[in-house]
């Protein structure tokens, strides 16, 4: 496959959140605003690139039977750097992510794709792999919050954007409002996934 | 048993790296996370205290029982202090608050350093409109409850349970705050 197959895959057939339905605790816990899902979607769209490469760097090296915890101690690895780095640089966004960015590590996207693709494919494509999966993830989890921030909160990525008559919908930002945005986006997604098989 | 040698020095290794890769960004990261730390407390300090001219959060007094007090200073002279205390009546939990007080005791801001409480609910306890209401009370001229528990403080629609751990964690500080007064302002205790 090309790269550029390899990297629309994660975006359309292989979308991690509306295909693979991986990655669920925090699609549904952190996209309370576009904010936080553009954060959480980027730090695990480094972390899955980062590991991607890593992964099929020592693929070769790599026995079978210790594949998996060699997998984990690499993706923790660059999950810590994620989190000390933004503690340091993005603080704010750090305290809003919190519990989540430890928690990356066993995000079923970041393992699942070392597992099913970095582990058995060459660099140049398990970087394209990383990175259509990693967009794909951060654009659902994008819509996600853009969806929940506005009918949640009335704001779009901070800024108030109520009009006449509305009032914010509180339910939109607490754990119902996700599953039900989630259930709705996965169903027009697949609808459009359907019709352009 | 060659096979196995190669499963533990593979995984040594990898354990090995990783350690060795991850105490180099701890340690490059380590001056700006104590910056930003300091820059956090620093601000609301800035929120909490009268106007000082002294850098609040390296006066520390500590208590004998290991309460923090932050003293301000005004070109030298003591005019408040302020304290961390907390709650763990929250609805999610733990609330931690920065509570700061001029020398005769009195509120002068307060700040929500920790909550877990509801979005768009009991989560408005960390907001101005609600913190507000706290300037200029002290232990003796407020009754410290809830409005709907007979007191003073008035809560949130829709959610009573995260003001009235406010209200107990700020009672709690201010009554801590009393006894610990002569110790703070004594001014022998002094910590650097």
């Amino acid at each position: 496959m090309s790269f550029s197959k390899e990297f629309t895959k994660g975006i359309w057939e292989l979308n991690p959140i509306f295909v693979l339905v991986l990655g669920m605790c925090p699609t549904l816990a952190v996209t309370t605003s576009v904010k936080n899902g553009l954060g959480m979607g980027l730090a695990a769209t480094f972390v899955l690139l980062c590991s991607n490469i890593v992964v099929s760097l020592i693929r070769s090296f790599v026995p079978d039977r210790v594949r998996i915890p060699t997998y984990i101690v690499v993706i923790a690895t660059f999950v810590t750097m994620v989190d000390l780095i933004m503690s340091a640089y993005f603080r704010p966004l750090h305290h809003a992510l919190g519990l989540f960015i430890p928690l990356i590590v066993v995000n079923c996207i970041i393992l699942g794709r070392a597992e099913a693709f970095a582990s058995k494919n060459s660099i140049w494509d398990s970087i394209a792999d990383a990175l259509g999966i990693g967009l794909g993830f951060t654009l659902a989890l994008v819509v996600l919050g853009s969806i929940r921030e506005v009918l949640g909160s009335g704001s779009i990525l901070g800024y108030p954007i109520v009009w006449k008559g509305f009032k914010p919908i509180l339910v939109m930002i607490l754990p119902p409002g996700a599953f039900l945005t989630l259930g709705l986006l996965s169903a027009i997604f697949t609808k459009i996934n359907n019709t352009r098989a | 048993m060659k096979e196995v040698l190669k499963l533990v020095v593979v995984l040594t290794l990898v354990g090995v790296l990783a350690g060795l890769i991850l105490s180099y960004v701890n340690d490059a990261t380590e001056a700006a996370r104590a910056y930003q730390d300091r820059l956090e407390l620093l601000n609301a300090l800035s929120v909490v205290l009268p106007e000082h001219t002294n850098e609040a959060d390296k006066d520390v007094v500590k208590t004998a029982k290991g309460t923090k007090y932050y003293i301000s200073k005004r070109d030298g002279k003591v005019n408040g202090c302020a304290f961390v205390t907390s709650s763990d009546k929250g609805y999610g939990g733990k609330i931690r608050l920065l509570v700061g007080v001029d020398i005769k005791g009195k509120i002068h801001g307060v700040v929500v350093l920790e909550q877990h409480e509801t979005p768009g609910l009991g989560a408005k306890i960390a907001e101005e409109g609600f913190l507000s209401q706290f300037r200029g009370r002290d232990i003796r001229n407020t009754h410290w409850k809830v409005k709907k528990d007979g007191g003073d403080i008035d809560q949130i629609t829709g959610a009573t349970i995260s003001p009235r751990a406010v209200v107990e964690a700020i009672k709690n500080g201010l009554e801590r705050l009393g006894q610990d007064r002569d110790v703070i302002y004594g001014g022998s205790n002094v910590v650097q």
